[in-house]
C-alpha cells in the first residue's frame, strides 16, 4: 500500500556486501545502478525500482540479505510506520539497526533498505499486510513478528481483511518464528497469531471494534465488554470458545483533564508498572508504544533505556509535524481509514480550533469513500471544518448530515487561510488520508 | 454552509416519533451503511418530523412495530448470521405485512431474497422478503461506480453509487427492478435493484448501490420517506440539496469521463515505480 519515497534512514550509506554471494552482489550493484539513474532522471528516490531490479536478478536476495541477522517484522492495518520508528528508536541504543522506516514495505523496498546495511545490524522491517508470508519465508526462524491490528483500509477491497487474518494464521502455523508479539484486543489479530508456537499478548485498550464483530473462528458474534475506567476491556464470541487471551502486558489509562493529558501506564502480568512518556499524541500511539516495549523486552533490550528512547520520536515521515501554511501553523495528521480517523479526531486540539480535512479516493486510498459514514465526524461539532481533496464533496455531504459547520476548499493554502480566518486563530489542524497527505507533505516543503 | 432550516411537510399528522430500525449494524455495516439511517433521520427532522433510530444488534429481539427497517452490507460470514437472525417468518415479515418499509443494500438485499450464495458459494435460504435469488458466478467481482436510470414510474433522477459484490441477482415474478444500469454491473442482467410486489401492504426495496446510497441520492431517501408517510414524493417539503447536487455532478462527470478515481489514470512512471 505505502510505497512512496523509500529511503532507508538507519542504513549506513557505504555498501558492505562482503558477506553475500556473487549473484546477490551483482543483483545489488545492478539495482544501485538503476536507482542512481532513476534518481538522476528525477523520478523519485529510486530505491524501490532499484530493489525491483535486484530482486529480478536474484529472487532469493532478501534471504541472503537477512541471513544471520535478528529480524523484527511489523505488520497491521494502522500504525506500521509509526511503530517501526518507535522500535528503531528503542533498539538502536543496543546496537546497529537497519529499517525501511519510510514505509516502502513490500519486498523491493525492503531489499533496497537492506542492500547497503551493516551485516551485523538488526533488521526492523515494516511489511505490507499482503506480503507477510513472502517476507517471513525469507527471514526465517529467528524472526520476531509484531502484529498490530486489522481493520478495513481500502474499502473496495475490504473483503480481504478476514482473508488476511486467515492467511497469517496459516503462515504462522506453518513457519517457525522466534515469537509473535500480538494485540490481544483485536480478535482478528488473535485469530491470526493464535497458530504460532510462542505468542506474547499485549492488551492495547483498543477502541475500534467495528471491523471484528463476526467471529473469525465460527462466524458468530463477538461481544465486547464496555471499557473499564482504566481503559481495559475484554471480548469473547457468544457462540464458541474464542475469547481474548490473557495478556502478558497491557495498557492502562489514567484520565487527565483532557484526552491529551491522559497518563498511559504499561503494566506487566508480574505487576510492574511503567509510565509511558511519548512526544507522539493520542492513545493509539500509547498502544503502539506498548507493543514496541513488549517486543523490545522479547528481543532482550533494556526496558528503561528503550522506554526513554520513545520520547525522542516526534515526527514520523511527516506525520504529527507542524508546517507554516498560508500564514498559519498547520499540524499534520494522517488517517487512512475509519479506525485511523477516529484516533486522529481524538488527537485534535480542543474546539474551537479549526480543522482542514482532506479526502482522496485513488487506488492507494481505496476508490470507495463510503467509510466516511463510519467516521464519527459529529465529534467535530463546535469547530469550523474545511473539506478538501478530490472527494471534498463526499466529505461536505457527510459533514452536512453530521451538522458540522463547514465549507469546501480548493487548495491547501486557501483552505488553511479560510479555516484560520473563520476561527480567528493561527493554529489549524489537518487530517488527510493517504495520497492527500503525501501531496501536502511535498507541498509544505516547497 | 449551514444546515437547512426545518420546514414542515404539509401532509403529516403523526402522534409519535417515526421509528427507523438499523438492523444488525455490527454484522452488516461494512460500507458506512449506518449513513442511510442517519440521512433518513435528518431529512425527516429537517422537515419537522420527529424520528428516531433504533439500532438492533444481532442476538436481541427485533421489534415488529418499526416504520422503516434499514439493512446494510457485509461479508460472507456475517451475512449468513444476519439471515439466520431474520428468519423466514419473523418480526420484520410481520412489520411488512402491516405496512412497514424495508430498505436493504448489497448483502442486505441478498439475504432478504429467497436464496443467496454462502461462504463457499453454496445456496443459503434467505428471509424471503423479496422474490429474488442471488448466485455466485464465474464472473469477476463487481467493484466500481454504479449509475442507474430508475424506472420512470418513481419520478427520480439518475442514481449514483458504488457497488462491491460477487453475486448476481435474478428477479422472480413477484419483483421488479429499481431501474436499469447505465454504468456498472448491478443485478448482472442489465437491471438494478429489486422492489417487492408481493407481500402485505409494505414496500421492500433492495439495491446494489451500497453504503451511504441515500446520501448520494437524496431523492431516493425522500421516496422511502414518502412511502412511510403514505404521501406522494411531490408532497414532501423541499430541502436545499446544493451540496448533494455538487457531489452528484462530480460523480456523473467522473463516470462519463471513464475516470473513476477522480484522478488521472496511473501513468507508466507510476506503474513502473509502484506508486499509486
Amino acid at each position: 500500500m505505502s510505497s512512496d519515497a523509500p529511503t532507508p534512514t538507519s542504513a549506513p550509506t557505504t555498501g558492505s556486501t562482503g558477506h553475500l554471494g556473487l549473484r546477490s552482489k551483482a543483483a545489488i550493484v545492478a539495482g544501485r545502478g538503476v536507482a542512481g539513474a532513476s534518481k538522476l532522471a528525477n523520478l523519485g528516490s529510486g530505491s524501490v525500482i532499484g530493489g525491483r531490479v535486484s530482486l529480478a536478478l536474484d529472487a532469493d536476495l532478501l534471504g541472503s540479505l537477512v541471513a544471520g541477522r535478528d529480524v523484527v517484522l511489523i505488520s497491521g492495518t494502522n500504525g506500521k510506520t509509526t511503530t517501526t520508528h518507535l522500535l528503531v528508536a528503542a533498539l538502536e541504543r543496543h546496537g546497529p539497526v537497519v529499517s525501511n522506516s519510510l514505509g516502502a514495505n513490500m519486498p523491493a523496498g525492503i531489499v533496497a533498505a537492506l542492500a547497503d546495511a551493516d551485516p551485523a545490524a538488526r533488521a526492523i522491517l515494516e511489511v505490507d499486510e499482503r506480503w507477510v508470508d513472502t517476507v517471513l519465508r525469507q527471514t526465517g526462524a529467528s524472526t520476531t513478528v509484531l502484529l498490530l491490528n486489522l481493520s478495513r483500509d481500502q474499502l473496495d477491497r475490504s473483503h480481504e481483511v478476514r482473508r488476511i487474518a486467515d492467511d497469517w494464521r496459516a503462515t504462522l502455523g506453518e513457519l517457525p518464528t522466534q515469537q509473535v508479539v500480538a494485540n490481544a484486543d483485536d480478535p482478528l489479530i488473535v485469530w491470526a497469531a493464535g497458530s504460532a508456537s510462542t505468542v506474547i499478548w499485549v492488551g492495547t485498550a483498543a477502541h475500534w471494534t467495528n471491523d471484528a464483530n463476526g467471529c473469525p473462528a465460527c462466524g458468530g458474534r463477538i461481544a465486547f465488554t464496555d471499557v473499564a475506567a482504566d481503559g481495559t476491556s475484554t471480548w469473547r464470541c457468544t457462540s464458541c470458545e474464542f475469547a481474548k487471551p490473557e495478556p502478558e502486558w497491557w495498557l492502562e489509562v489514567e484520565p487527565g483533564p483532557s484526552a491529551d493529558a491522559d497518563t498511559h501506564l504499561l503494566v506487566r502480568a508480574d505487576g510492574t508498572r511503567r509510565r509511558l512518556d511519548l512526544a507522539l499524541p493520542g492513545r493509539v500511539n500509547a498502544a503502539n508504544a506498548a507493543m514496541v516495549l513488549a517486543a523490545a523486552d522479547a528481543v532482550g533490550a533494556d526496558l528503561d533505556r528503550a522506554s526513554r528512547a520513545l520520547a525522542t520520536v516526534t515526527d514520523v515521515a511527516g506525520r504529527y509535524r507542524t508546517a507554516s501554511v498560508g500564514g498559519a501553523q498547520l499540524r499534520m495528521l494522517l488517517a487512512k481509514n475509519p479506525a485511523g480517523w477516529q484516533e486522529a479526531i481524538a488527537m485534535l486540539a480542543p474546539a474551537p480550533q479549526p480543522v482542514v480535512a482532506s479526502i482522496n479516493a485513488r487506488i492507494a486510498d481505496g476508490r470507495d469513500p463510503s467509510w466516511l459514514w463510519d467516521v464519527p465526524f459529529e465529534h467535530l461539532r463546535g469547530r469550523f471544518v474545511v473539506a478538501l481533496g478530490e472527494r471534498r464533496h463526499d466529505l461536505a455531504v457527510r459533514l452536512r448530515y453530521a451538522e458540522v459547520d463547514h465549507a469546501v476548499g480548493e487548495s491547501l493554502e486557501a483552505a488553511v487561510r479560510l479555516a484560520a480566518t473563520h476561527a480567528e486563530t493561527s493554529a489549524v489542524d489537518l487530517i488527510a488520508n493517504y495520497t492527500a497527505f503525501q501531496d501536502y507533505r511535498i507541498e509544505v516543503d516547497r | 454552509m449551514s444546515v437547512p432550516t426545518p420546514a414542515r411537510s404539509r401532509s403529516v399528522a403523526r402522534t409519535s416519533a417515526l421509528r427507523i430500525g438499523l438492523l444488525f449494524p455490527t454484522l452488516l455495516g461494512t460500507y458506512g451503511d449506518g449513513g442511510n439511517a442517519l440521512v433518513l433521520l435528518k431529512r425527516l427532522s429537517w422537515r419537522g418530523i420527529d424520528a428516531e433510530i433504533l439500532e438492533v444488534e444481532a442476538g436481541t429481539a427485533v421489534p415488529d412495530s418499526l416504520d422503516l427497517y434499514v439493512i446494510g452490507g457485509g461479508e460472507d460470514g456475517p451475512q449468513v448470521e444476519a439471515a439466520r437472525e431474520l428468519g423466514t417468518q419473523g418480526p420484520v415479515h410481520r412489520a411488512v405485512e402491516a405496512g412497514a418499509v424495508v430498505f436493504a443494500v448489497c448483502a442486505g438485499m441478498q439475504i432478504i431474497g429467497t436464496s443467496f450464495a454462502g461462504k463457499d458459494g453454496t445456496p443459503v435460504g434467505g428471509a424471503g422478503l423479496l422474490d429474488c435469488a442471488t448466485v455466485k458466478t464465474d464472473e469477476p467481482r463487481a467493484v466500481g461506480e454504479l449509475v442507474v436510470s430508475p424506472d420512470p414510474a418513481w419520478g427520480l433522477s439518475r442514481l449514483t453509487g458504488f457497488e462491491n459484490h460477487g453475486g448476481r441477482t435474478r428477479l422472480g415474478p413477484d419483483a421488479r427492478p429499481l431501474g436499469h444500469v447505465d454504468a456498472g454491473v448491478g443485478n448482472g442482467d442489465g437491471s438494478e435493484g429489486v422492489l417487492g410486489l408481493g407481500r402485505g401492504s409494505g414496500k421492500v426495496l433492495g439495491t446494489y448501490l451500497h453504503g451511504p446510497a441515500l446520501a448520494r441520492n437524496p431523492q431516493l431517501a425522500d421516496l422511502l420517506i414518502s412511502w412511510v408517510l403514505g404521501v406522494d414524493l411531490s408532497d414532501l417539503a423541499p430541502i436545499d440539496d446544493t451540496e448533494e447536487e455538487q457531489l452528484r455532478a462530480q460523480r456523473f462527470a467522473a463516470v462519463d469521463r471513464g475516470n473513476l478515481d477522480g484522478v488521472a489514470t496511473r501513468s507508466w512512471k507510476d506503474r513502473l515505480f509502484g506508486r499509486n
